[in-house]
């Protein structure tokens, strides 16, 4: 029998997900890390990146994240990120589109500055949707 | 003496205002439920977040990033004021300008600089009337969606301005949702951040000491400058949100008033063009009656 520790993936609009895993891993700003039941305590502040844990019918599941940190607790991984969205709820096309349209500005010449800052964000973010759902299938 | 005629038109005036004052009570009941699920949505958040900030404050101490640290001498001022795109809801954006303007005569004399960030049109129209200096104006939130990115915009414009000095205190001027018939506009310190609270007693376990055992990535320094600007947001978020909230409250109450005087004047009308109608027979009846006595001779 294993052990589950109860995951929380928080966003100011919604909670996406609140269940029990057994094993939780998260992009932190050092490095992936893996989260199973008797951590250490522990806060990080996380990448943009894909979060994976395995449910308590063993399944994977994956949830896109992005700007947040995490705090592992012997009993409780919370996450608290600015986006976050569960891999089958990610519109893959749209997703696709958005990167595209971020690279078209981001070689364009004439876009500098904050503008640019802002399209490189966006093609992180629509970069970080895209490897949440196309990863692992 | 107002005619027969004219009482009734009046009496269907008033009817059809009261329809349209009902139906903006219903809407902004609605809408009200739906502002109070996003401001319960984002409590969790909010409250995990202040909870793990105290923690952090504790450990790192008062003076650990600039944003906490006040300027020596205060110059410039900036005031985010949030008010609603619509009327038709009572006292509640005179009340929150108002604010802003006790706020900007109590300084006046100190020769502060001091410009406005505006969320929603009446605040906006009420800073171009009186003259105050509009930095920005943001039309088109209040009312609808109040989603985080909008908030964390505002939040890494002040953040980055408080840095450079820009501004050397920034404010916000938020209407707080007590319950529906209350709603307290309040003028709150952003930047520099105030003293974080640090709560004695902790929510986990009795003997579970909190924090002083967490490992910190990168270091508990780094993730402070990494959270405090990330607080602004929230703090800008929850003001967004609650000064929303309250707005859909405000008009709710007004309207309901409203109604209810519509009622009033529907009572009264109704007397008097029952009055008027009384009087018109009985003078009809007089008429006939002395007719006939003439005839009989």
């Amino acid at each position: 029998m294993t052990d589950f520790i109860k995951l929380e993936v928080v966003t100011p609009a919604k909670s996406i997900v609140k269940e029990e895993a057994e094993i939780v891993m998260a992009p932190g700003v050092l490095g992936e890390f893996g989260v199973l039941k008797g951590h250490t305590p522990f806060l990080t502040t996380l990448r943009t990146g894909v979060l994976h844990y395995t449910d308590s019918s063993g399944a994977e599941k994956k949830v896109f994240v992005s700007g947040g940190f995490a705090e592992a607790l012997p009993d409780k991984v919370t996450v608290l990120a600015e986006i976050a969205e569960k891999s089958e709820d990610i519109d893959l096309e749209a997703a696709k589109t958005d990167a595209e349209q971020a690279r078209k500005t981001i070689d364009s010449e004439d876009v500098e500055g904050p503008e640019l800052d802002a399209a490189k964000a966006a093609l992180e973010l629509a970069q970080g949707k895209i490897n949440a759902v196309e990863s692992g299938e | 003496m107002a005619t027969l005629k004219d009482v009734q038109n009046k009496i269907q005036a008033v009817k059809k205002t009261k329809q349209i004052t009902k139906a903006m009570n219903m809407v902004a009941a609605s809408r009200l439920r739906g502002a109070q699920q996003n401001m319960d949505s984002f409590r969790p958040y909010a409250d995990k977040f202040a909870e793990v900030l105290g923690s952090l404050a504790e450990k790192s101490g008062d003076d650990a990033n600039p944003l906490l640290v006040p300027k020596e001498e205060v110059k410039k001022v900036h005031i985010i004021l949030c008010t609603s795109d619509r009327g038709l809801c009572g006292g509640f954006n005179a009340n929150l300008t108002a604010v802003a303007a006790n706020f900007v005569n109590d300084t006046k004399d100190n020769g502060l600089e001091i410009t406005f960030t505006c969320y929603g049109k009446k605040g906006r129209d009420f800073c171009r009337n009186t003259g105050y200096d509009i930095e920005e104006e943001i039309l088109g939130v209040m009312g609808n969606e109040v989603d985080f990115a909008r908030a964390s915009e505002t939040s890494k414009k002040i953040v980055e301005g408080f840095l450079d000095d820009t501004y050397d205190e920034v404010y916000v001027v938020l209407s707080e949702f007590i319950s529906m018939a209350k709603q307290i506009p309040t003028l709150k310190q952003v930047l520099p951040i105030p003293p974080i609270e640090t709560k004695e007693e902790s929510t986990i376990g009795d003997d579970f000491n909190y924090l002083p055992e967490h490992i910190c990535e990168p270091s508990t320094e780094g993730l402070f400058a990494d959270m405090l600007p990330r607080n602004v947001s929230v703090q800008i978020h929850r003001a967004l949100l609650e000064t929303n909230t309250s707005e859909h409250a405000a008009r709710m109450m007004a309207m309901d008033n409203a109604t209810q005087a519509c009622n009033d004047m529907l009572e009264n009308l109704t007397l008097a063009y029952n009055k008027a109608r009384q009087t018109a027979i009985t003078a009809e009846l007089m008429d006939i009656v002395g007719g006939a006595e003439a005839l009989k001779g």
